[in-house]
């Protein structure tokens, strides 16, 4: 059987427009040999959660940061198991303080990457979650 | 009807975006699948759109799928972005410009990687496009990059091929010589409000006058798209370009060409599914056994030719009958 | 030329010597890298002699402070005179919150305001509108009408302190609000000082909180500047940013070249549309930059700077006021260079790129608190930052005398590096026939795609170090106190605002709005209308949406 191609998203849910995280996200998961569904800054949680349908994605980058992600991240996630798409991995990333880490682990996020964070190693992440939930299928 | 091929003529987006997904990646289980959906296909109207990156061909799909949904049609796009040759990854950032759109139910976005396809798209592209006709789709836009000689996979599958240039980026003229110019049905000049837009169209309009046409053929319309932040012109000009589309939609069926370009594609589907079942086994059971590289030796060192093996394999192989 | 013909022989004679020595060295003691380089990746040499100054005309490229080409500072007793504005930007929660903390920034002794709106208010959004969900007052304050802004400049001497305010697209109506606001509180317009941001043009390139599309943008900072020059002498309308392009991920290059050709474009609007004279309005033109880690690069920028803008409204524009030529200027610190891991660690990082901003002139300084990679500053942390500047003015001497690194070598040499590198960006924008223009073809904002990528690139294969994450890691978290937002600020300013709409007049702001709309479409200059509006307490959405309506929005191209 051949090697399925990773398919993830990259958005920027909420009013922040600071895209420089998520764009550099976009470019290294193209280089890792993914394939990314950029689609930039100012989403609403459901224009995420629909396009994240639409393009079949095995997993959602979401960036934030403007102090939002308490929301808007847990209502991506809320909207996704509405349309019976919770097999679609949540992540997040941006201005995330530690405090807030268990609230959104709680809520359905399964990763959240804060500034330093190295590239490889959310790679690596993506691809060893896909794995082990394929190996559950 | 299995379950899948049921929720997908019922339109369900889920299902069927897995489906492409799994024709994509060549899932064994994928092909069967689509082979029971076929005879739901051949009802949609496909138009493709192709031109250089940055003519904005997003923002006119965009565009269109408005003006398609006014005339309450449903709508499935297909946004082609090529894949990294180097790293066998893409970006495809085209639903950026169709975002409105997201949420209406009547429309179905997605976003497919070329995946090295020279010519512009996938096998699995076709594919895709049955599976959106298969749905019920009456509009199934796809928009390609098409550049050169070479990414003219798009006359294959759309009955009517929009081709968009854009004034003022110095490549016009290689486009129009490159064999764009005769796969196009109609011509979208976008940002018209740029300078050198004047000069395009008189070029262009020369062009096509100066090619030979038979009676009673189409001829190729120019239409001119302004300034988008212009909201009033925007409209009515892409409203323009959609009449002019289904005008030409309208030739095709009176003229009996519809049915003539939907034959010339089966003819090519089929030639693509020969290939893929006979062609594919053979040269992975040869690579797989070492077989392949081994005449590919023989031949560098000139102890055999490359046509006198292959028609020997050939012989071999169907004879075998089994592949 | 700079240095005699005499000290120039014995200099080479000396380089060379050294040369032959570096060599020899080298064998047995090689450098500790392949590569140095700026954190910009722009190529530093070993040493810097007399020779690198070779072409340099002292009178004509360095000068004396107050002359042009003002390299060494516009005021001829620099920071002698008066010490740069300390001016924290700070907003937080609801206007009550914020002034709160403006009052204890000023007893502090900081000597300038300077607001930070929460995203809502910057994109033009109410606090109830469906887009404002989970973002109300967290990144900034949250101001929706007039009566939120006098809360939030509630005790504040309009007469006596200048506040800068953060805002780009709503900038005229935040603008009215302040002048409402001085006007009610019996401050005369030509008594009130400050700033507006006000670039939509870096918005385009870099922070993208954008609204309406070019075109129209410019022509509502043009009313501004127009409404300035006539009625509000001391306020500075628009602040020519470099500040997010350096944080989006530009090179200090391409923060210096894409602010001032932006500044080029304001000018020729200003002129072209209000036919205005230059130095009628050039005078009150500001720019905001960034101050990077890389001390010595950022101390060079900020003095080419000062000489490229002087030489462009000369020569390009004809301006003859000296104060025309004059590039005034805030600095912050970068946010982009402080990390999560270790965060005490950013008080030192703020600290160098503090001195590097004084070292380069600036007129205004924020310096970033430690816990801004994580979320809002702390009552301490903003403390700290602030002290970081009294510290530099007080106690290190670095203010003794005027611009004390001219004359190095390395400096001079990379001022004029940076400036030549500079004036061919500035060159190629023109080429394309201008920054809007540019911006079209997605020029700038690929050059700092490209930039980010390969410094990240950099960053991860430890090219490029920045300790805590890829050098000197440590396990250990030092868990630093956290300020938080409360959700319930949230549902209370959303009661306000509500509270507001339904006591108001709503004939009267249904008039105002109408007004708004007429200057819109008729070109009229909309600062009278706006003013008015907010004074009926019209919200800033309401007002915006009839931006949205008349000048349409703009869309994202999605660029990567």
């Amino acid at each position: 059987m051949s090697a399925r191609k990773i398919r993830v998203m990259v958005a920027k849910p909420g009013l922040d427009g600071h895209d420089r995280g998520a764009r550099i996200l976009a470019r290294c998961f193209r280089d890792a040999g993914f394939e990314v569904i950029y689609t930039g800054c100012h989403q609403t949680p459901e224009q995420v959660a629909a396009a994240a349908i639409q393009e079949d994605v095995d997993l959602v980058g979401l960036s934030c940061l403007s102090g939002a992600h308490r929301i808007l991240f847990p209502r991506v996630v809320e909207l996704l198991k509405e349309k019976n798409a919770s097999d679609i991995t949540v992540i997040g990333g941006g201005i995330i303080p530690e405090q807030d880490f268990q609230m959104l682990y709680d809520a359905g996020i399964k990763a959240i990457f804060t500034p330093g964070a190295s590239l490889d190693s959310i790679v690596d992440w993506i691809r060893a979650s896909i794995q082990t939930r394929d190996e559950h299928h | 009807m299995t379950e899948t091929t049921a929720k997908i003529c019922a339109g369900d987006i889920r299902s069927a975006s897995r489906l492409i997904r799994d024709l994509e990646d060549r899932i064994p289980e994928a092909r069967p699948r689509l082979k029971q959906l076929f005879q739901y296909t051949g009802k949609s109207f496909i138009i493709g759109i192709t031109g250089a990156p940055g003519a904005g061909k997003s923002t006119l799909t965009d565009a269109l799928i408005t003006e398609f949904r006014k005339q309450n049609k449903t709508v499935g796009v297909l946004a082609v972005d090529p894949t990294s040759p180097f790293s066998g990854g893409a970006i495809l950032g085209d639903r950026v410009r169709m975002l409105k759109h997201a949420e209406d139910e009547g429309v179905f976005i997605r976003s497919l990687a070329t995946r090295g396809a020279l010519g512009g798209l996938s096998q699995a592209a076709g594919d895709a496009i049955h599976v959106m006709e298969a749905m019920g789709k009456n509009v199934i836009l796809v928009e390609t990059v098409g550049i050169g000689q070479q990414e003219l996979d798009i006359i294959h599958h759309a009955h009517s091929v929009i081709v968009v240039l854009v004034p003022g980026m110095g490549d016009e003229i290689q486009t129009m010589k490159a064999g764009i110019m005769e796969i196009a049905d109609v011509f979208a000049i976008n940002k018209a409000d740029r300078p050198g837009a004047k000069q395009l169209q008189t070029e262009l309009t020369g062009l096509l006058a100066a090619s030979p046409l038979t009676p009673g053929a189409w001829k190729p319309p120019i239409v001119s798209i302004g300034n988008l932040y212009e909201p009033a012109a925007f409209a009515e000009q892409t409203a323009e370009l959609a009449r002019k589309i289904s005008d030409h939609h309208a030739h095709l069926l009176a003229s009996g060409q519809l049915s003539h370009r939907m034959e010339r594609q089966a003819l090519i589907e089929i030639s693509d599914a020969l290939k893929s079942c006979i062609l594919d086994p053979l040269l992975r059971e040869l690579t797989d056994s070492g077989e392949l590289k081994r005449i590919a030796q023989k031949v560098k060192n000139r102890e055999a030719d490359p046509y006198t093996e292959a028609e020997a394999l050939a012989r071999r192989f169907l004879k075998s009958g089994e592949k | 030329m700079y240095f005699s013909d005499e000290t120039q022989k014995k200099s080479r004679r000396l380089t060379e010597k050294w040369q032959d020595e570096v060599q020899e060295t080298l064998k047995s003691n090689p450098d500790r890298k392949d590569r140095f380089s700026t954190v910009s990746d722009l190529d530093i040499k070993r040493l810097y002699t007399p020779e690198d100054l070779k072409d340099v005309d002292f009178a004509r490229n360095i000068g004396a402070p107050g002359e042009f080409p003002y390299l060494r500072g516009n005021q001829v007793t620099g920071y002698r005179g008066r010490h740069w504005t300390f001016r924290m930007f700070s907003g937080m929660g609801s206007a009550r919150d914020t002034n709160a903390r403006w009052h204890m920034l000023l007893r502090e002794g900081q000597t300038g305001l300077s607001t930070a709106f929460d995203f809502p208010t910057l994109m033009g959004y109410d606090s109830d509108s469906p887009k404002a969900l989970g973002e109300v007052g967290k990144c900034g304050v949250a101001i929706d009408t007039l009566e939120d802004f006098l809360e939030l400049i509630d005790g504040i001497p309009l007469d006596q302190v200048t506040t800068s305010m953060t805002i780009n697209p709503p900038a005229t109506i935040l603008w009215a609000m302040y002048c409402a606001a001085a006007d009610i509180k019996g401050v005369p317009l030509a008594k009130i000082g400050g700033t507006i941001q006000n670039d939509m043009l870096k918005e385009f390139i870099a922070q993208k909180t954008f609204m309406c599309p070019p075109e129209p943008s410019i022509k509502l900072i043009s009313d501004t500047v127009e409404f300035g020059a006539k009625y509000v002498p001391r306020w500075n309308t628009i602040s020519i940013s470099g500040y997010h392009i350096r944080e989006a991920g530009a090179t200090a290059i391409q923060e210096l070249a894409f602010t001032l050709r932006d500044g080029i474009e304001y000018v020729e609007d200003v002129i072209r549309r209000k036919k205005m004279d230059v130095d009628d309005f050039a005078p009150r033109l500001s720019f905001f930059f960034n101050s990077h880690i890389d001390f010595f690069e950022e101390v060079c920028k900020l003095r080419a700077a000062r000489r490229i803008w002087a030489k462009i409204m000369r020569d390009r524009f004809g301006a003859k006021n000296p104060r025309s030529l004059w590039m005034r200027f805030h600095t912050q610190t970068a946010g982009c260079s402080l990390t999560a891991q270790q965060p005490y660690n950013n008080i030192i990082r703020t600290t160098v790129e503090a001195l590097a901003a004084v070292m380069g002139g600036t007129q205004s300084l924020h310096t970033n608190s430690l816990d801004e990679v994580f979320c809002l500053p702390s009552e301490h942390a903003v403390e700290v930052a602030l002290r970081t500047q009294q510290i530099l003015a007080e106690e290190t001497g670095v203010v003794n005398t005027i611009d004390p690194l001219a004359g190095s070598y390395f400096v001079e040499s990379l001022t004029n590096e940076i400036e030549e590198k500079t004036w061919e960006y500035i060159e190629k924008i023109d080429a394309m026939g201008g920054m809007i223009a540019a911006i079209e073809k997605g020029f700038p904002q690929m050059e700092i795609a490209d930039a980010a990528y390969k410094f990240q690139r950099q960053i991860e294969n430890k090219e490029k170090i920045m300790v805590g994450v890829n050098k000197y890691v440590t396990e250990a978290q030092h868990a630093v106190p956290l300020m938080e937002i409360d959700e319930k600020m949230g549902e209370e300013q959303i009661k306000r605002v509500q509270d507001v709409r339904r006591k108001r007049d709503n004939h009267a702001v249904k008039q105002s709005l109408t007004d708004i709309r007429t200057a819109c479409k008729s070109g009229a200059n909309v600062m009278p209308c706006c003013i008015e509006a907010v004074k009926n307490l019209a919200t800033q959405q309401e007002i915006c949406d009839v931006y949205r309506e008349v000048y349409g929005e703009y869309r994202d191209p999605g660029l990567y």
